[in-house]
């Protein structure tokens, strides 16, 4: 658990950096520090590993107070992601990942046991240990900077803005296999962006801050949507509100209905018998996994693949509202597809049964 | 051009005790006891302040004012202040090795500080905050990033002491400065020409000598070229 009381950075020059800040990061989640440029996020988060000091006020890792460890000490048992990896450049991604292990005196065995399994870990081919950084796309520089920091197994993580240096398919791929590596290792982590939508996906807890360094709001991401605290907030976290916090609203089962499908290769008749009068067909493989919409007017011989309509979102049963609008809302058929959690269909749902649900919900 | 080639091609002219072989080898021994002491002062002056930020003004200043002294006065004048107090060759081959390594610390003492400066922030900022103490950041960070620059420094102040060094002669030290120095006197101008061309021909092997070296030991990882070399070699092993 990581510990801000009462803390202020005033810089020599008379700039408040920092307002009475007092927050808590508990144990195993991710607390994210979010706000606009000036806010005292990165100062907040260089505070931790003390590569800033306060001026007033305490910062403490469970229980104790970072001003009384050693520096160094301190910061070799937490790891520590920058913008753009921060990596070596003189050295290959292996020694990139080796350097904390090789501060504290590993063996060579150690290491390189180690480093190949944060590899794996991270999704890199072994083939690029021996690469330099600047031969690396920005994505595997990344996974080279998370690597590093989790080489010696620290319980905290501190993370600044390290997913903002590459494009946004990139980015939401690292987000994905972040979360994933989170729930594997379950770390004490303090993250730190400017993207509020970055913000509410990661986060366990958002604190969001404002300019002369003061908490608008600690709150889970829910909390933030449904009930902004005050007008900068509700600004700060932006249109479609209402709406995304529809993407917190899981672990409901929506009552479907049931689809006639067919599969690839069936005839022009076996496709009409089934269809009956509907406009629409969902077409599935042998396993019930659906593949795409058959519009019938359209249909002149056997089903193909050609014929298929994509573009449809599938949802999760049990998975949230917002994403099962968004079935219903992209199908070209109106109805979207329900499939459980191995992929296979349930059924489908329109927008208004989603939304029937979502009145039904307290907000 | 035909007495140059006469004075070059004459086999006497590279043997014996003033030979080319022996000048050329006093000429190397001057330009390195030069570099090495203008590095042992300018190299750790340069990191320090590359790393610290203290005094970058004053010694920059300093470095680029050195640059602007007019070596041979300098050269007379040391002769003369220190000459009378040091005893034999000393009395010249002191006061000549120190006016060149005055020559040679401003470029070794810019690329030192400019290589430090240089080194990517954030690298420097992560390896601050992995816990690397101030030493170590020096040492596994901000020196191996920095020598493509510092080698650039100490390769341009190896050309110009190189070049320089022709001037010890003037103080009958030897050097191929002697061969310029006695050509003109004998009004023998292809020893002149040979000695000036020797000169240049040594300053650019040595310059090769350099690339070699920067190759060796500047890691790949720093050099854009090693994503072209290997994009190459890839290229041609899969046609």
């Amino acid at each position: 658990m990581i510990r801000f009381t009462d803390v202020t950075k005033t810089y020599p020059n008379g700039t408040q950096a920092i307002n009475g800040l007092s927050l808590t990061a508990p144990t195993g989640r991710i607390t994210v520090l979010v706000g606009p440029s000036g806010c005292g996020k990165t100062t907040s988060l260089r505070m931790i590993n003390r590569m800033i000091e306060p001026s007033t006020g305490t910062v403490q890792i469970d229980g104790r107070d970072v001003a009384e460890l050693g520096a160094a000490q301190l910061r070799r048992g937490i790891g520590y992601v920058i913008q753009s990896g921060g990596l070596f450049p003189h050295r290959t991604v292996a020694d990139n990942i080796a350097t904390v292990p090789r501060l504290l005196g590993w063996s060579r065995q150690q290491i390189a046991s180690r480093t190949a399994e944060l590899m794996e870990r991270v999704g890199l081919d072994h083939h690029l240990a021996r690469r330099y950084p600047n031969q690396l796309s920005g994505g595997q520089q990344q996974r080279v900077g998370v690597a590093r920091a989790l080489a010696a197994d620290p319980p905290v993580m501190l993370m600044d803005e390290p997913f903002s240096a590459v494009d946004p398919i990139v980015r939401e791929q690292l987000q994905d296999e972040f979360l994933r590596l989170q729930s594997e290792l379950g770390k004490t982590i303090v993250f730190v962006t400017h993207d509020i939508d970055e913000a509410i996906k990661l986060a366990d807890q958002v604190a969001v801050m404002r300019v002369g360094g003061t908490v608008a709001q600690f709150d889970t991401p829910a909390g933030l949507l449904r009930h902004p605290a005050d007008a900068f907030v509700a600004d700060f976290v932006g249109r479609d509100r209402g709406f995304r916090a529809l993407g917190f609203d899981s672990g409901i089962t929506i009552r479907t209905t049931p689809e006639p499908t067919i599969e690839v290769g069936a005839s022009l008749e076996q496709a009409r018998a089934v269809a009956g009068s509907a406009a629409w067909l969902l077409v599935v493989d042998s396993d019930q996994h659906p593949l795409g919409w058959l519009e019938m007017a359209e249909l002149s011989g056997a089903v193909q693949d050609a014929d298929l309509r994509l573009g449809g979102t599938l949802a999760v049963q049990g998975g949230s509202l917002r994403a099962a609008l968004d079935a219903a809302l992209s199908a070209p058929s109106k109805r979207g597809v329900v499939v459980d959690v191995d992929g296979q269909l349930v059924g489908t749902v329109s927008a208004q049964q989603v939304l029937a649900e979502a009145e039904r919900l307290p907000r | 051009m035909t007495f140059l080639w006469q004075w070059l091609g004459d086999p006497a002219n590279w043997v014996g005790p003033d030979g080319i072989w022996v000048r050329i080898g006093e000429h190397l021994v001057y330009s390195a006891i030069t570099l090495v002491l203008a590095a042992a002062l300018a190299i750790p002056l340069g990191l320090w302040v590359g790393h610290t930020g203290k005094a970058r003004r004053l010694v920059v200043n300093v470095a680029n004012g050195a640059r602007a002294l007019p070596t041979l006065g300098l050269l007379f004048l040391a002769v003369l202040v220190a000459g009378p107090l040091l005893p034999g060759d000393l009395a010249f081959a002191v006061p000549a090795i120190l006016v060149l390594v005055i020559l040679a610390i401003p470029p070794i003492l810019a690329g030192a500080y400019a290589g430090v400066e240089a080194v990517d922030r954030q690298a420097v900022d992560a390896a601050r905050g992995m816990g690397m103490v101030g030493h170590q950041v020096l040492l596994n960070v901000e020196l191996p990033c920095a020598l493509p620059l510092m080698l650039g420094g100490l390769r341009s102040a190896a050309l110009q002491v190189i070049a320089t060094a022709t001037l010890a002669a003037s103080v009958s030290l030897g050097g191929l400065g002697r061969f310029l120095i006695d050509g003109q006197a004998y009004r023998d101008y292809g020893q002149m020409a040979g000695g000036a061309v020797l000169v240049a021909a040594l300053a650019m092997v040595v310059d090769v000598v350099f690339v070699g070296f920067q190759r060796l030991v500047v890691s790949p990882g720093l050099t854009s070229s090693v994503v072209t070399r290997r994009g190459l070699r890839e290229h041609l092993s899969t046609n």
